[in-house]
This record gives C-alpha cells, structure tokens and sequence, in this order.
C-alpha cells in the first residue's frame, strides 16, 4: 500500500509518501511524478509515513532525480532509520540530497 | 514452517511477504529486521517472477523456517537456471547520471541477510537466505 499526497506551491511541489514504496506501488509513484513534475523547479519527497523502500523505489527515485537535475532541484526528507540504510547501501546518500 | 506454491507473478509479491511478515511477527522479530528481509525477498521473488519462466508461467515456492537464533526463507522454482550470486555487484559510488537504472536489487538482498545459499538440485533453483534474529 502506498499514499501519495501531492501537495503544489507555484513551482514547489512536494510528494508526502506514507506506507510502502516497493515493486506493486513505485509504479503509482512513477505515473504520479510523470504527471506533476511540469514547470517544477523545487521537489521534496516528504518519506515521513514511508515504512519500505526496495530496488524498485529506488528506480523511481533516480529517474526523478535525472529529471530534476534538468530543471531544478530535488531533496528528500523525514526518511526513517531503515529506509536511510537502504540509501546507505546503495550509495543513494551521494545521490540524493537528504535532509 | 510455513509454506507457499503460487504462480511465479510479481502480483503475487504481497502475498510472499503477506506469509514472511506474519511468520516474522510471530517471531516477535524487530521491525528493522522483517524490512531487511521483505526486501530480500521481494527482490530475490522478483526476479523469479520477471526471468525464471521466458515461455510463459510457472511456479514459485516460498518457505519460512524460525531457527534457534535465525529465520531462514527458501525460493524454489523449476525455471532457467540462474545462480543469483555469480551476479557482480554494482558500482554505487556512481553518480545519478551514470547510473544504470537497475541492477540493485539482488545487491539489496545480499547486503540485508546474513547468508545466503544457491544450489541447482533435480531441475530447480534453490535459495536459502538466512538472516540472525
């Protein structure tokens, strides 16, 4: 199960993720960032509720990450204990801007 | 032990983790720990799931055992054989854009058990992970 709330302030956009961000859900994540991410220059994907994160979260991630890198800027906060040593592991730490 | 046969399909993936995280609470095992072996096995069930079965369908087994001091789940299934250990770890001190879109998963699982096993035995790829509880 995974909860997205879109939240948009001009060109700042946040993504409020609660539950799990795995091979079922990333795919609702990926259509929802396709969707929204036009004219934004400023994302922040509040993972404060999210429990779970596997390889297939971590795909979205970066590609949204790419995409921003074009037209702004991304960061990542609230990440509980276990998803940050899933980013520690992987080497998200250096890709992500977490705060 | 619990055990499951279902079709090898990445819409089964909740019920895998459905039997693993019952067994888990029962167990009273931490939190951390049941998220470090969902991912394993999401990502080691996944695969099956995507590769085992190139023709078409066929099936997984997922079995879960409380040892003493450990869990320890099994992923049987009959398709290619593919020892996911041989697979070289990837790079992650790349940078975003040099990164490969993929390739982490099987990564993930090594890094969050303690052991895992291949064999191939009577036609069929056999994974044991364990993980110390």
């Amino acid at each position: 199960m995974l909860n997205i709330v879109t939240k948009q302030d001009g060109s700042a956009l946040t993504f409020e993720l609660e539950g799990r961000l795995d091979t079922t859900t990333a795919p609702q994540l990926e259509a929802e960032v396709k969707s929204a991410l036009t004219g934004v220059s400023d994302l922040t994907v509040d993972m404060g509720k999210l429990e779970y994160i596997s390889s297939a979260g971590l795909r979205v991630l970066l590609s949204t990450q790419k995409a921003m890198n074009r037209q702004g800027s991304m960061r990542v906060i609230h990440a509980n204990e276990t998803v940050m040593e899933i980013f520690e592991v992987t080497g998200f730490t250096d890709i992500l801007t977490i705060e | 032990m619990a055990e499951l046969t279902l079709d090898a399909k990445v819409e089964n993936l909740d019920r895998v983790l459905e039997l693993v995280n019952q067994v888990l609470e029962d167990a009273n095992c931490s939190f951390r720990a049941q998220m470090q072996v969902d991912v394993a096995v999401e990502e080691m069930y996944v695969n099956i799931a995507h590769y085992a079965y190139p023709s078409g369908a066929g099936q997984a087994t997922v079995r879960i055992e409380v040892l003493p001091d450990a869990v320890e789940i099994s992923l049987i299934d009959s398709g290619l054989p593919f020892d996911p250990l041989k697979k070289v770890d990837p790079d992650v001190t790349l940078s975003a854009e040099q990164r490969q879109i993929g390739g982490l998963g099987i990564y993930m699982a090594k890094k969050n058990m303690d052991e895992i096993e291949y064999r191939y035995q009577d036609g069929k790829n056999i994974l044991v992970m364990r993980k110390k509880v």
